[in-house]
């Protein structure tokens, strides 16, 4: 049994997913994706916990032993990003339950549920798989069901949001398509540990250069890393505030991770970095990325919207720690990768909650919500503390260690920026919370009067990561030792 | 180097060029459905001419080693990847189907126009 946790965590939600068109009850529909993503959730602690250790875990589908066959590949850095996006997802399915019962017809529940399963499967698949065409395979997956998801928004400008992901996501996943077909020809294998050792004598270098390219470019899209970061935008306001919250969380992570794995770990630090100079190619992207998108983000007037823009910033401090290449600057994006991950679910779904009571997220009418939703109104403020990176929230933990990596490097002046992005974030996560806190409404006697607290089932998953956001900002040091044993795995490469 | 003995090559970066092309300049959403197709269908070729092996013939196991055979793999990826986009397309018409209902048209401008006439108002 416990051999076979590393299928299981893949199977039970891709089995889960087509019984849930079986049982297409609401509530019933809703229980069983929930019960199958808590499994799915354990199943990935169990698998943390016996690759804790710094050993790996090799998982030959069929019995077919790599590089002939297909392999799971687990070792510390996926087990952490497996359990992040499973335990991610639990949360946020709890909550889903109310939010999703306001916006979407009860008639089409059961479809939303089993296309979260099977987003989970695909982004699950992609972090374990340790085949690069799986990769592919398992993208598609996670992207078509993304795709599905965005579309239930209630906007029809969700419709157009979808497509125009689905567009841009679908040109990505094939420019990925296209580099594993040329280091296939280069190398002839398609298992990533065997890529990493045939790479380096290749017959035909410049067959790994154009496949490196190609992957590269089609994995910025997916992560959204500016300039490439325009399909998030739209998707993030006008899909259902619970696949959102889910999304910003995961799924933008998971292709962080596939990029650090390629670079690190297949193509090798000294390749990507040293020979390529790729680098001065992220560094200037995530630089420019999270001063424009903090900037923007001061400006807009829906919550989602900003959120959204803060997202494709803090996707830029992320990069700046993976071009570094260094061990802190690589410890700083993975605690990033995580602490943003909590922090910015918790403050979807803080959005959800006022789009719960009072259907809208436009900024200037949340005026004094502390009065009538002073949980929601808690939790927005202590996750947007948080993202600024306040002392003592988890955000202080991540950007105190980039900061530091940078300094470490010499690269002062980068650093210098990031403070001036900080005071952006404080500028318009700060805007919303003297709304929320003090200024009376101006106008009308409020339309908003009398909203009550939103039902205890959406406040409960809200401030449980909520909680653990705030307790691995306190206790920082736990997360950045984890975090730098799996910046030294991914440096050194496979063994 | 014989530039036109390659010529499978060209033909997949002009068809994949085209495909991009029309996904790019094309404001009808089937329209861009189509270059998407095209763009897709020219990861196929490139797949399946990389695993053509000169005399090589369908690899089926027969008692003669002087036979060589095509490289199988790439053309078992590329069945998954025609499944692939065939979801793809699908979901894609489907929401195209839906935009229209929605919109009463799948012109990518004029839904600009819509949208920004209902945040005006």
């Amino acid at each position: 049994m416990m051999d076979q946790l590393p299928a299981l965590q893949v199977m039970l939600p891709l089995v889960g997913a087509p019984l849930i068109i079986l049982l297409r009850h609401p509530v019933w529909s809703w229980a069983f994706a929930t019960l199958v993503s808590v499994l799915t959730f354990l199943v990935s602690v169990a698998l943390l916990l016996q690759v804790s250790d710094g050993s790996i875990i090799r998982y030959s589908i069929g019995g077919w032993e790599a590089p002939t066959g297909i392999e799971f590949y687990i070792d510390q850095v996926n087990a952490g990003v497996a359990l992040l996006v499973s335990g991610i997802s639990t949360v946020v399915l709890v909550y889903a339950y109310e939010s999703i019962k306001r916006s979407l017809d009860s008639s089409r529940h059961y479809l939303f549920y089993c296309g979260w399963l099977l987003c989970i499967t695909g982004l699950i698949g992609i972090v374990i798989t340790g085949d690069a065409f799986n990769v592919f395979v398992f993208l598609e997956i996670s992207s078509l069901s993304t795709y599905m998801l965005i579309a239930f928004g209630s906007d029809r400008r969700a419709l157009v949001a979808s497509f125009r992901y689905l567009v841009l996501g679908s040109v990505g996943a094939s420019f990925i398509l296209i580099g594993i077909g040329f280091l296939y020809a280069a190398t002839g294998t398609l298992n990533m540990v065997d890529l990493a050792a045939r790479i380096p004598d290749t017959e035909s270098p410049r067959a790994v250069l154009v496949a490196f390219s190609f992957l590269t470019v089609g994995l910025l899209i997916k992560a959204a890393i500016f300039p490439l970061h325009g399909w998030l935008l739209n998707a993030y306001h006008h899909a259902p505030v619970a696949v959102t919250a889910f999304l910003a969380g995961t799924a933008t992570k998971v292709s962080l991770y596939v990029l650090v794995r390629l670079f690190f770990s297949v193509f090798g630090t000294e390749y990507s970095f040293g020979q390529l100079f790729l680098n001065w190619v992220l560094l200037p992207a995530a630089v420019a990325a999270f001063l424009s998108m903090s900037l923007v983000a001061i400006y807009q007037t829906d919550l989602r919207r900003m959120l959204a823009y803060s997202s494709v910033a803090q996707i830029g401090y992320i990069v700046t720690g993976i071009s570094l290449a260094t061990q802190t600057g690589l410890t700083a994006a993975v605690v990033h990768i995580f602490n943003h991950g909590m922090v910015k679910t918790t403050l979807f779904m803080a959005v959800g909650c006022i789009l719960y009571r009072t259907g809208h997220a436009h900024i200037p009418s949340l005026d004094r919500l502390m009065s009538r939703m002073p949980f929601t109104s808690t939790a927005f403020i202590l996750a947007g503390l948080g993202l600024i990176g306040v002392p003592l929230t988890a955000g202080f933990v991540s950007k105190f260690t980039l900061i530091s990596a940078l300094i470490e490097q010499g690269w002062g002046i980068a650093a210098g920026l990031i403070l001036l992005s900080s005071v952006m974030a404080v500028a318009y996560i700060g805007r919303v919370i003297y709304l929320i806190l003090f200024r009376e409404s101006r106008g009308p006697a409020v339309s908003n009067e009398g909203y009550r607290e939103v039902p205890i089932s959406m406040l409960v998953p809200m401030y449980s990561l909520l909680a653990l956001s705030l307790y691995f900002g306190i206790f920082g040091g736990q997360s950045l030792s984890l975090a730098g044993s799996a910046a030294e795995t991914l440096l050194r490469g496979y063994p | 180097m014989d530039w036109l003995g390659l010529y499978n090559y060209w033909v997949v970066i002009v068809l994949m060029m085209a495909g991009l092309y029309i996904l790019i300049a094309r404001y009808n959403m089937v329209k861009k459905m189509i270059g998407l197709s095209i763009f897709q269908t020219s990861i196929f070729f490139l797949y399946i001419t990389m695993s053509k092996v000169e005399g090589g013939t369908a690899p089926i196991l027969i008692d003669d080693p002087s036979v060589v055979y095509s490289n199988p793999l790439p053309h078992v990826l590329i069945l998954t990847a025609i499944v692939v986009g065939v979801a793809t397309t699908a979901v894609a018409l489907a929401l195209t189907v839906r935009v229209y209902e929605a919109y009463g048209t799948i012109e990518e401008d004029e839904i600009r126009a819509a949208n920004a006439a209902e945040q005006d108002a």
